[in-house]
Protein backbone atom coordinates (compact mmCIF):
# COMPACT_ATOMS: atom_id res chain seq x y z
CA UNK A 1 0.00 0.00 0.00
CA UNK A 2 1.65 3.45 -1.00
CA UNK A 3 1.20 6.83 0.16
CA UNK A 4 0.62 9.92 -1.82
CA UNK A 5 0.19 13.06 -1.79
CA UNK A 6 -3.35 14.68 -2.78
CA UNK A 7 -2.96 16.59 -6.51
CA UNK A 8 -2.13 20.33 -5.80
CA UNK A 9 -1.54 19.53 -1.86
CA UNK A 10 2.62 19.82 -1.97
CA UNK A 11 5.11 21.58 -3.74
CA UNK A 12 8.17 18.96 -3.93
CA UNK A 13 10.62 21.38 -5.31
CA UNK A 14 9.81 23.75 -1.76
CA UNK A 15 9.62 20.74 0.51
CA UNK A 16 11.28 17.95 -0.91
CA UNK A 17 12.09 16.46 2.73
CA UNK A 18 8.22 16.07 2.63
CA UNK A 19 7.91 14.38 -0.88
CA UNK A 20 10.72 12.20 -0.29
CA UNK A 21 8.11 11.17 2.79
CA UNK A 22 5.92 9.70 0.29
CA UNK A 23 5.89 6.85 -2.01
CA UNK A 24 5.01 8.69 -4.76
CA UNK A 25 4.72 12.62 -5.21
CA UNK A 26 1.89 13.86 -7.68
CA UNK A 27 2.07 17.05 -9.19
CA UNK A 28 -0.50 20.08 -9.53
CA UNK A 29 -2.23 19.56 -12.46
CA UNK A 30 -0.58 20.97 -15.48
CA UNK A 31 -3.09 22.45 -18.19
CA UNK A 32 -1.96 23.20 -21.92
CA UNK A 33 -1.43 26.69 -21.20
CA UNK A 34 0.37 28.65 -18.30
CA UNK A 35 -2.18 29.41 -15.49
CA UNK A 36 -2.16 32.38 -13.04
CA UNK A 37 -4.57 30.89 -10.67
CA UNK A 38 -7.85 32.67 -9.19
CA UNK A 39 -7.70 35.97 -7.61
CA UNK A 40 -6.88 35.64 -3.45
CA UNK A 41 -8.61 35.10 -1.16
CA UNK A 42 -8.34 31.52 -2.13
CA UNK A 43 -8.71 29.73 0.95
CA UNK A 44 -10.94 29.73 3.73
CA UNK A 45 -10.97 27.25 6.97
CA UNK A 46 -14.45 25.90 7.73
CA UNK A 47 -16.34 23.83 10.17
CA UNK A 48 -14.01 20.46 9.72
CA UNK A 49 -12.03 21.36 7.25
CA UNK A 50 -11.44 24.03 4.35
CA UNK A 51 -12.29 25.38 1.32
CA UNK A 52 -9.91 26.27 -1.60
CA UNK A 53 -10.66 27.86 -4.57
CA UNK A 54 -6.70 27.95 -6.08
CA UNK A 55 -7.80 27.41 -9.73
CA UNK A 56 -4.68 24.96 -11.43
CA UNK A 57 -2.18 27.75 -11.05
CA UNK A 58 0.83 25.99 -13.16
CA UNK A 59 3.04 26.88 -15.36
CA UNK A 60 1.48 25.12 -18.33
CA UNK A 61 3.28 21.96 -19.97
CA UNK A 62 5.84 23.96 -21.78
CA UNK A 63 7.22 25.34 -18.98
CA UNK A 64 6.44 22.10 -16.69
CA UNK A 65 8.35 19.88 -19.21
CA UNK A 66 11.63 21.87 -20.07
CA UNK A 67 11.77 23.00 -16.39
CA UNK A 68 9.66 21.29 -13.17
CA UNK A 69 9.78 17.96 -14.52
CA UNK A 70 13.37 17.49 -14.85
CA UNK A 71 13.93 19.03 -11.48
CA UNK A 72 11.46 16.52 -9.73
CA UNK A 73 13.07 13.51 -11.42
CA UNK A 74 16.05 14.20 -9.56
CA UNK A 75 14.29 14.08 -6.37
CA UNK A 76 14.48 9.97 -5.92
CA UNK A 77 10.45 9.92 -5.62
CA UNK A 78 8.52 8.51 -8.46
CA UNK A 79 6.26 11.07 -10.17
CA UNK A 80 2.81 11.10 -11.03
CA UNK A 81 1.45 14.40 -12.87
CA UNK A 82 -2.32 15.36 -12.91
CA UNK A 83 -3.04 16.90 -16.54
CA UNK A 84 -6.07 18.94 -16.91
CA UNK A 85 -7.94 20.42 -20.24
CA UNK A 86 -10.56 22.00 -21.74
CA UNK A 87 -11.22 19.81 -24.42
CA UNK A 88 -10.52 16.15 -24.88
CA UNK A 89 -7.80 16.74 -27.15
CA UNK A 90 -6.11 19.07 -24.54
CA UNK A 91 -5.98 15.83 -22.34
CA UNK A 92 -4.48 13.59 -25.58
CA UNK A 93 -2.12 16.00 -26.31
CA UNK A 94 -1.08 16.36 -22.55
CA UNK A 95 -0.45 12.64 -22.69
CA UNK A 96 1.39 12.24 -25.85
CA UNK A 97 3.49 15.33 -24.68
CA UNK A 98 4.46 13.03 -21.06
CA UNK A 99 4.45 9.77 -22.75
CA UNK A 100 7.99 9.12 -23.71
CA UNK A 101 9.55 11.00 -20.54
CA UNK A 102 11.54 8.41 -18.26
CA UNK A 103 10.78 10.79 -14.99
CA UNK A 104 6.82 10.25 -15.08
CA UNK A 105 5.76 7.41 -13.54
CA UNK A 106 2.06 7.65 -14.11
CA UNK A 107 -0.08 9.88 -15.44
CA UNK A 108 -4.05 11.40 -13.45
CA UNK A 109 -6.20 12.46 -15.48
CA UNK A 110 -8.00 15.06 -13.43
CA UNK A 111 -11.53 15.64 -15.13
CA UNK A 112 -13.06 17.43 -11.73
CA UNK A 113 -11.82 20.31 -10.90
CA UNK A 114 -14.40 22.45 -9.14
CA UNK A 115 -12.84 25.56 -9.69
CA UNK A 116 -12.40 26.00 -13.15
CA UNK A 117 -15.52 26.89 -15.16
CA UNK A 118 -15.18 25.03 -18.78
CA UNK A 119 -16.15 21.95 -18.23
CA UNK A 120 -14.69 19.34 -20.37
CA UNK A 121 -16.07 16.47 -22.66
CA UNK A 122 -17.44 13.20 -20.92
CA UNK A 123 -15.13 11.00 -19.33
CA UNK A 124 -15.41 8.20 -21.18
CA UNK A 125 -14.11 10.11 -24.15
CA UNK A 126 -11.11 11.79 -22.36
CA UNK A 127 -9.85 8.28 -20.98
CA UNK A 128 -10.23 6.89 -24.46
CA UNK A 129 -8.20 9.90 -26.05
CA UNK A 130 -5.18 9.71 -23.50
CA UNK A 131 -5.70 6.45 -23.35
CA UNK A 132 -4.42 6.13 -27.26
CA UNK A 133 -1.54 9.20 -26.40
CA UNK A 134 0.16 7.25 -23.47
CA UNK A 135 1.43 3.76 -22.59
CA UNK A 136 1.89 5.13 -19.17
CA UNK A 137 -0.56 3.86 -15.97
CA UNK A 138 -3.57 6.10 -16.32
CA UNK A 139 -5.79 7.08 -12.99
CA UNK A 140 -8.55 8.92 -13.78
CA UNK A 141 -9.71 11.54 -10.73
CA UNK A 142 -13.20 11.31 -10.11
CA UNK A 143 -16.11 14.07 -8.64
CA UNK A 144 -18.17 13.05 -5.97
CA UNK A 145 -20.48 15.37 -6.97
CA UNK A 146 -22.32 13.32 -9.49
CA UNK A 147 -25.54 10.76 -8.98
CA UNK A 148 -23.96 7.86 -9.51
CA UNK A 149 -20.07 7.74 -9.07
CA UNK A 150 -19.52 3.93 -9.82
CA UNK A 151 -21.14 4.93 -13.29
CA UNK A 152 -18.70 7.25 -14.42
CA UNK A 153 -15.97 5.03 -12.85
CA UNK A 154 -17.66 2.49 -15.41
CA UNK A 155 -17.09 4.60 -18.09
CA UNK A 156 -13.07 5.40 -17.60
CA UNK A 157 -13.03 1.45 -16.85
CA UNK A 158 -14.61 0.60 -20.00
CA UNK A 159 -12.46 3.79 -21.68
CA UNK A 160 -8.85 2.38 -20.59
CA UNK A 161 -8.01 3.64 -17.35
CA UNK A 162 -5.68 1.76 -15.18
CA UNK A 163 -6.95 3.12 -11.72
CA UNK A 164 -9.12 5.70 -10.00
CA UNK A 165 -8.81 8.36 -7.77
CA UNK A 166 -11.04 9.34 -5.28
CA UNK A 167 -12.28 11.54 -4.92
CA UNK A 168 -11.63 15.48 -5.55
CA UNK A 169 -13.06 18.30 -3.65
CA UNK A 170 -16.72 19.07 -3.57
CA UNK A 171 -17.69 22.32 -3.91
CA UNK A 172 -18.32 24.48 -0.76
CA UNK A 173 -19.41 28.12 0.14
CA UNK A 174 -18.14 29.93 3.30
CA UNK A 175 -19.60 33.47 4.21
CA UNK A 176 -17.79 36.26 6.11
CA UNK A 177 -19.05 36.83 9.55
CA UNK A 178 -20.05 40.70 9.58
CA UNK A 179 -20.74 41.20 5.71
CA UNK A 180 -22.28 37.80 4.47
CA UNK A 181 -20.28 37.97 1.39
CA UNK A 182 -18.44 34.80 0.20
CA UNK A 183 -15.17 34.56 1.89
CA UNK A 184 -13.44 33.29 -1.26
CA UNK A 185 -13.02 35.81 -4.11
CA UNK A 186 -15.07 33.54 -6.64
CA UNK A 187 -17.61 32.46 -3.94
CA UNK A 188 -17.64 29.35 -3.77
CA UNK A 189 -14.49 26.38 -3.42
CA UNK A 190 -13.72 22.88 -3.13
CA UNK A 191 -14.56 21.53 0.15
CA UNK A 192 -11.88 19.30 1.57
CA UNK A 193 -10.88 17.78 5.30
CA UNK A 194 -12.82 15.72 7.87
CA UNK A 195 -15.87 16.49 6.40
CA UNK A 196 -15.06 14.90 3.39
CA UNK A 197 -14.20 11.51 4.52
CA UNK A 198 -17.43 10.06 4.38
CA UNK A 199 -18.51 11.53 1.10
CA UNK A 200 -14.76 9.76 0.25
CA UNK A 201 -15.64 6.40 1.40
CA UNK A 202 -18.60 6.14 0.02
CA UNK A 203 -17.27 6.58 -3.36
CA UNK A 204 -14.62 4.12 -3.08
CA UNK A 205 -16.75 1.65 -1.73
CA UNK A 206 -19.15 1.99 -4.53
CA UNK A 207 -16.35 2.34 -7.29
CA UNK A 208 -14.43 -0.80 -5.73
CA UNK A 209 -17.87 -2.57 -6.21
CA UNK A 210 -18.32 -1.60 -9.13
CA UNK A 211 -14.82 -1.68 -11.39
CA UNK A 212 -12.32 -3.79 -8.76
CA UNK A 213 -9.76 -1.05 -10.13
CA UNK A 214 -6.53 -0.24 -8.07
CA UNK A 215 -8.07 3.21 -6.10
CA UNK A 216 -6.12 5.67 -4.40
CA UNK A 217 -8.27 6.73 -2.16
CA UNK A 218 -8.26 9.99 -0.59
CA UNK A 219 -10.79 12.69 1.34
CA UNK A 220 -9.87 13.78 4.72
CA UNK A 221 -7.72 11.02 5.74
CA UNK A 222 -5.78 12.11 9.12
CA UNK A 223 -4.38 9.71 10.49
CA UNK A 224 -3.70 5.65 10.15
CA UNK A 225 -7.30 5.10 11.17
CA UNK A 226 -8.59 7.09 8.74
CA UNK A 227 -5.99 5.53 6.12
CA UNK A 228 -7.02 1.87 7.08
CA UNK A 229 -10.52 2.82 7.08
CA UNK A 230 -10.13 4.07 3.19
CA UNK A 231 -8.73 1.12 2.60
CA UNK A 232 -11.52 -0.98 3.93
CA UNK A 233 -13.43 0.29 1.31
CA UNK A 234 -11.43 -0.31 -1.40
CA UNK A 235 -8.50 1.95 -1.68
CA UNK A 236 -5.07 -0.02 -2.76
CA UNK A 237 -3.18 3.44 -1.86
CA UNK A 238 -3.77 6.40 0.39
CA UNK A 239 -3.48 10.20 -0.38
CA UNK A 240 -2.86 12.73 2.08
CA UNK A 241 -4.32 16.42 1.04
CA UNK A 242 -5.08 18.58 3.77
CA UNK A 243 -3.66 17.34 6.61
CA UNK A 244 0.14 18.28 4.82
CA UNK A 245 -1.18 21.76 5.06
CA UNK A 246 -0.85 21.33 9.15
CA UNK A 247 1.57 18.47 9.33
CA UNK A 248 4.21 18.31 6.82
CA UNK A 249 5.42 15.24 8.65
CA UNK A 250 1.62 13.60 8.08
CA UNK A 251 3.01 10.72 5.65
CA UNK A 252 5.38 8.99 8.22
CA UNK A 253 3.37 10.12 11.44
CA UNK A 254 0.75 8.18 9.21
CA UNK A 255 2.39 5.04 8.20
CA UNK A 256 3.33 4.41 11.70
CA UNK A 257 -0.50 4.75 13.02
CA UNK A 258 -1.10 2.61 10.58
CA UNK A 259 0.87 -0.16 11.57
CA UNK A 260 -0.21 0.02 15.50
CA UNK A 261 -3.63 -0.62 13.67
CA UNK A 262 -2.48 -3.20 11.79
CA UNK A 263 -1.23 -4.98 14.55
CA UNK A 264 -4.25 -4.14 16.73
CA UNK A 265 -6.28 -5.99 14.09
CA UNK A 266 -4.27 -8.84 13.76
CA UNK A 267 -5.15 -9.08 9.95
CA UNK A 268 -1.19 -8.57 8.37
CA UNK A 269 -0.31 -7.25 5.87
CA UNK A 270 -2.31 -3.50 4.87
CA UNK A 271 -2.98 -5.07 1.04
CA UNK A 272 -5.54 -7.77 3.16
CA UNK A 273 -7.53 -4.97 4.62
CA UNK A 274 -8.20 -3.99 0.53
CA UNK A 275 -11.86 -4.13 0.09
CA UNK A 276 -12.39 -5.89 3.50
CA UNK A 277 -15.80 -3.92 4.09
CA UNK A 278 -17.24 -5.66 1.15
CA UNK A 279 -16.69 -8.37 2.08
CA UNK A 280 -19.56 -11.05 3.40
CA UNK A 281 -19.41 -11.74 7.30
CA UNK A 282 -21.43 -14.17 9.96
CA UNK A 283 -22.25 -12.88 13.33
CA UNK A 284 -19.87 -15.90 14.56
CA UNK A 285 -16.83 -14.21 12.35
CA UNK A 286 -17.16 -11.12 13.44
CA UNK A 287 -17.10 -12.07 17.21
CA UNK A 288 -14.47 -14.04 16.58
CA UNK A 289 -12.68 -10.96 14.50
CA UNK A 290 -13.70 -8.75 17.73
CA UNK A 291 -12.24 -11.16 20.01
CA UNK A 292 -9.03 -11.24 17.81
CA UNK A 293 -8.57 -7.62 17.62
CA UNK A 294 -9.14 -7.51 21.74
CA UNK A 295 -7.25 -10.35 22.13
CA UNK A 296 -3.93 -8.25 20.77
CA UNK A 297 -4.86 -4.84 22.49
CA UNK B 1 10.05 19.29 8.49
CA UNK B 2 8.16 18.37 11.49
CA UNK B 3 5.76 20.61 13.91
CA UNK B 4 6.55 21.39 17.55
CA UNK B 5 4.46 20.71 19.99
CA UNK B 6 5.03 23.71 22.17
CA UNK B 7 3.73 24.24 25.84
CA UNK B 8 1.71 27.79 26.35
CA UNK B 9 3.94 29.52 29.08
CA UNK B 10 1.08 32.87 30.04
CA UNK B 11 -0.98 35.20 27.94
CA UNK B 12 -1.09 38.54 28.37
CA UNK B 13 -4.37 41.36 27.17
CA UNK B 14 -2.90 44.32 25.63
CA UNK B 15 -5.63 46.43 24.28
CA UNK B 16 -8.02 43.95 22.04
CA UNK B 17 -4.79 41.81 21.14
CA UNK B 18 -3.06 38.73 22.99
CA UNK B 19 0.38 38.07 23.69
CA UNK B 20 0.27 34.38 23.42
CA UNK B 21 3.88 32.83 25.47
CA UNK B 22 5.44 29.69 24.01
CA UNK B 23 8.32 27.88 25.47
CA UNK B 24 10.68 27.76 22.53
CA UNK B 25 12.31 24.37 23.22
CA UNK B 26 14.89 23.77 20.29
CA UNK B 27 12.44 25.90 18.29
CA UNK B 28 14.87 28.50 16.61
CA UNK B 29 13.40 32.12 16.34
CA UNK B 30 14.58 32.95 13.12
CA UNK B 31 14.95 36.87 11.56
CA UNK B 32 12.66 39.93 12.09
CA UNK B 33 9.55 39.26 9.74
CA UNK B 34 9.54 35.78 10.05
CA UNK B 35 6.23 33.76 11.02
CA UNK B 36 5.51 30.58 12.42
CA UNK B 37 2.08 28.33 11.86
CA UNK B 38 0.28 27.72 15.05
CA UNK B 39 -2.20 25.73 15.79
CA UNK B 40 -4.48 25.15 18.70
CA UNK B 41 -5.46 21.81 19.56
CA UNK B 42 -9.07 20.57 17.33
CA UNK B 43 -8.57 23.24 14.62
CA UNK B 44 -8.63 21.96 10.90
CA UNK B 45 -5.93 24.63 10.36
CA UNK B 46 -3.00 26.30 11.61
CA UNK B 47 -2.52 30.68 11.42
CA UNK B 48 0.63 32.12 10.27
CA UNK B 49 2.23 34.67 12.72
CA UNK B 50 5.25 36.33 12.98
CA UNK B 51 7.04 36.49 15.71
CA UNK B 52 6.87 39.40 18.04
CA UNK B 53 9.20 38.88 21.05
CA UNK B 54 12.06 36.69 21.61
CA UNK B 55 12.86 36.64 25.41
CA UNK B 56 15.39 33.66 26.57
CA UNK B 57 13.60 30.30 26.79
CA UNK B 58 9.82 31.28 25.06
CA UNK B 59 8.68 32.90 22.13
CA UNK B 60 5.94 36.07 21.81
CA UNK B 61 3.07 35.96 19.52
CA UNK B 62 0.95 39.19 19.24
CA UNK B 63 -2.66 37.88 18.10
CA UNK B 64 -5.44 39.66 17.00
CA UNK B 65 -8.93 37.60 17.23
CA UNK B 66 -10.51 37.82 14.33
CA UNK B 67 -11.43 34.33 13.91
CA UNK B 68 -12.17 30.78 14.46
CA UNK B 69 -8.35 29.81 14.14
CA UNK B 70 -6.86 32.76 15.79
CA UNK B 71 -9.77 32.81 19.08
CA UNK B 72 -8.79 29.42 19.66
CA UNK B 73 -4.66 30.18 19.78
CA UNK B 74 -5.94 33.33 22.23
CA UNK B 75 -8.00 31.53 24.89
CA UNK B 76 -5.02 28.98 24.94
CA UNK B 77 -3.92 28.69 29.06
CA UNK B 78 -0.44 28.15 30.78
CA UNK B 79 0.23 24.74 30.78
CA UNK B 80 -2.08 23.70 26.95
CA UNK B 81 -0.08 22.82 24.01
CA UNK B 82 -0.16 23.91 20.70
CA UNK B 83 1.28 22.65 17.47
CA UNK B 84 3.93 25.20 15.92
CA UNK B 85 5.83 24.93 12.82
CA UNK B 86 8.30 27.51 11.65
CA UNK B 87 10.46 29.84 11.22
CA UNK B 88 9.23 30.02 7.99
CA UNK B 89 9.76 32.63 4.69
CA UNK B 90 11.79 35.49 4.34
CA UNK B 91 12.33 38.03 7.09
CA UNK B 92 13.56 41.50 6.60
CA UNK B 93 17.09 42.51 5.63
CA UNK B 94 18.56 44.28 8.38
CA UNK B 95 21.21 46.08 6.52
CA UNK B 96 19.81 49.23 6.77
CA UNK B 97 21.77 52.52 7.73
CA UNK B 98 18.69 54.88 8.91
CA UNK B 99 15.76 52.54 10.03
CA UNK B 100 12.34 53.59 10.59
CA UNK B 101 10.10 51.10 11.63
CA UNK B 102 6.13 51.70 10.29
CA UNK B 103 3.49 49.83 11.76
CA UNK B 104 -0.80 49.83 11.50
CA UNK B 105 -2.66 47.20 13.87
CA UNK B 106 -1.89 44.11 14.50
CA UNK B 107 0.75 44.66 11.62
CA UNK B 108 3.05 45.94 14.98
CA UNK B 109 3.25 42.21 15.58
CA UNK B 110 6.73 41.61 14.35
CA UNK B 111 8.01 45.55 15.10
CA UNK B 112 9.05 44.91 18.64
CA UNK B 113 11.37 41.67 17.59
CA UNK B 114 13.00 43.84 14.71
CA UNK B 115 13.42 47.06 17.03
CA UNK B 116 15.26 44.80 19.24
CA UNK B 117 18.09 43.71 16.24
CA UNK B 118 18.15 46.69 14.87
CA UNK B 119 18.64 48.75 18.19
CA UNK B 120 15.35 50.30 19.05
CA UNK B 121 15.56 52.80 16.14
CA UNK B 122 12.29 55.25 15.67
CA UNK B 123 8.87 54.14 14.79
CA UNK B 124 5.71 55.15 13.39
CA UNK B 125 2.32 53.53 14.24
CA UNK B 126 -1.08 53.64 13.72
CA UNK B 127 -3.91 52.36 15.12
CA UNK B 128 -7.85 52.35 14.83
CA UNK B 129 -8.91 53.56 18.52
CA UNK B 130 -6.39 54.24 21.88
CA UNK B 131 -6.99 50.42 22.79
CA UNK B 132 -5.56 49.27 19.71
CA UNK B 133 -2.95 51.53 20.53
CA UNK B 134 -1.96 49.97 24.31
CA UNK B 135 -0.12 47.57 21.66
CA UNK B 136 2.38 50.34 21.15
CA UNK B 137 4.06 49.94 24.32
CA UNK B 138 5.57 46.89 23.28
CA UNK B 139 7.96 49.09 20.94
CA UNK B 140 10.56 50.99 21.76
CA UNK B 141 10.77 54.89 20.98
CA UNK B 142 7.51 54.90 19.09
CA UNK B 143 5.57 57.94 17.78
CA UNK B 144 1.44 56.85 17.99
CA UNK B 145 -0.90 58.16 14.95
CA UNK B 146 -4.61 57.62 15.86
CA UNK B 147 -7.33 57.35 12.71
CA UNK B 148 -7.94 60.06 11.09
CA UNK B 149 -4.30 60.66 10.62
CA UNK B 150 -2.35 57.86 8.86
CA UNK B 151 1.20 56.89 9.33
CA UNK B 152 2.37 58.63 6.30
CA UNK B 153 1.31 61.67 7.75
CA UNK B 154 3.72 61.52 10.37
CA UNK B 155 6.61 59.32 7.94
CA UNK B 156 9.81 61.66 8.07
CA UNK B 157 11.71 61.01 4.66
CA UNK B 158 15.50 60.18 4.47
CA UNK B 159 14.63 56.67 6.43
CA UNK B 160 15.19 53.19 5.45
CA UNK B 161 11.28 51.83 5.51
CA UNK B 162 10.68 48.78 7.45
CA UNK B 163 6.92 48.36 7.32
CA UNK B 164 3.79 46.26 8.78
CA UNK B 165 0.44 47.01 8.22
CA UNK B 166 -2.92 46.61 6.51
CA UNK B 167 -2.68 46.26 2.94
CA UNK B 168 -3.81 50.22 2.25
CA UNK B 169 -0.98 51.17 4.30
CA UNK B 170 1.65 49.10 2.35
CA UNK B 171 0.62 50.17 -0.57
CA UNK B 172 0.61 54.01 0.60
CA UNK B 173 3.97 53.74 2.40
CA UNK B 174 5.33 52.24 -0.98
CA UNK B 175 4.39 55.13 -3.05
CA UNK B 176 6.26 58.03 -0.28
CA UNK B 177 9.34 55.27 0.18
CA UNK B 178 9.64 53.09 -3.07
CA UNK B 179 12.55 51.42 -1.24
CA UNK B 180 10.83 50.16 1.99
CA UNK B 181 11.02 46.86 2.77
CA UNK B 182 7.30 45.85 3.29
CA UNK B 183 5.80 42.91 5.27
CA UNK B 184 2.47 41.19 4.13
CA UNK B 185 -0.06 38.76 5.29
CA UNK B 186 -2.58 36.90 3.44
CA UNK B 187 -4.88 33.83 4.19
CA UNK B 188 -2.27 30.88 3.97
CA UNK B 189 -3.46 27.33 4.98
CA UNK B 190 -0.10 25.51 5.30
CA UNK B 191 3.42 27.79 4.94
CA UNK B 192 5.27 26.24 3.66
CA UNK B 193 4.62 26.42 -0.11
CA UNK B 194 1.85 23.77 -0.70
CA UNK B 195 -1.41 25.18 -0.86
CA UNK B 196 -0.86 28.29 -2.83
CA UNK B 197 -3.72 29.69 -0.76
CA UNK B 198 -1.29 32.87 -0.05
CA UNK B 199 -1.01 34.31 -3.72
CA UNK B 200 0.09 37.91 -3.72
CA UNK B 201 1.26 39.89 -7.13
CA UNK B 202 4.59 40.05 -6.94
CA UNK B 203 6.72 41.93 -9.93
CA UNK B 204 3.03 41.52 -12.15
CA UNK B 205 2.63 37.99 -11.25
CA UNK B 206 0.63 36.34 -8.48
CA UNK B 207 3.10 34.29 -6.15
CA UNK B 208 2.84 32.27 -3.07
CA UNK B 209 3.31 34.85 -0.41
CA UNK B 210 4.68 32.26 2.38
CA UNK B 211 7.44 31.54 -0.81
CA UNK B 212 8.72 35.06 -1.85
CA UNK B 213 7.96 36.71 1.57
CA UNK B 214 6.15 37.62 3.77
CA UNK B 215 8.66 40.51 3.28
CA UNK B 216 8.87 41.78 0.18
CA UNK B 217 10.56 45.12 -1.45
CA UNK B 218 8.34 47.94 -1.99
CA UNK B 219 8.93 48.11 -5.72
CA UNK B 220 8.23 44.46 -6.34
CA UNK B 221 4.52 44.75 -5.36
CA UNK B 222 1.80 46.24 -7.28
CA UNK B 223 0.82 48.82 -5.47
Amino acid sequence: MMILNASGCLDALTAPAVARSLDAFVTKTVTPLPREGNPPPRIAEVEQGMLNSIGLANPGIDRFLSQTLPRLGELGVPVWVSVGGFTVADYADLCDRLDDRPEVEAIELNVSCPNVDDVPGSVGEIVAAARAATRKPLYTKLSPATADIAEVALAAQRAGTDGLSLVNTILGLALDNHTLKPRLSRGAGGLSGAALKPIALAAVYACYAATGLPIVGMGGIASGRDAIEIVAAGAASVALGTILFSDPDAPGRIRAELASEMAALAVGEADNVIGLAHAKTTAASETAAAAAALSVQ
Amino acid sequence: MRPERARVTGGEQIGPYTLLRVARGGIEPGIPGQFFMLEAPGRPLPRPMSLCLAPPGELEFLIDPIGPGTRALCALQPGDELAILGPLGNGFRLDVERPLLVGGGIGTAPLPYLSEALGSPPAILGFRTARHAEAARLVPNAEVVLEPTYVTEAMPPGHDVLACGPEPMLAAVAQLEPAAQLAWEAAMACGYGACYGCAVEVDGELKRLCVEGPVLAAEAVAA
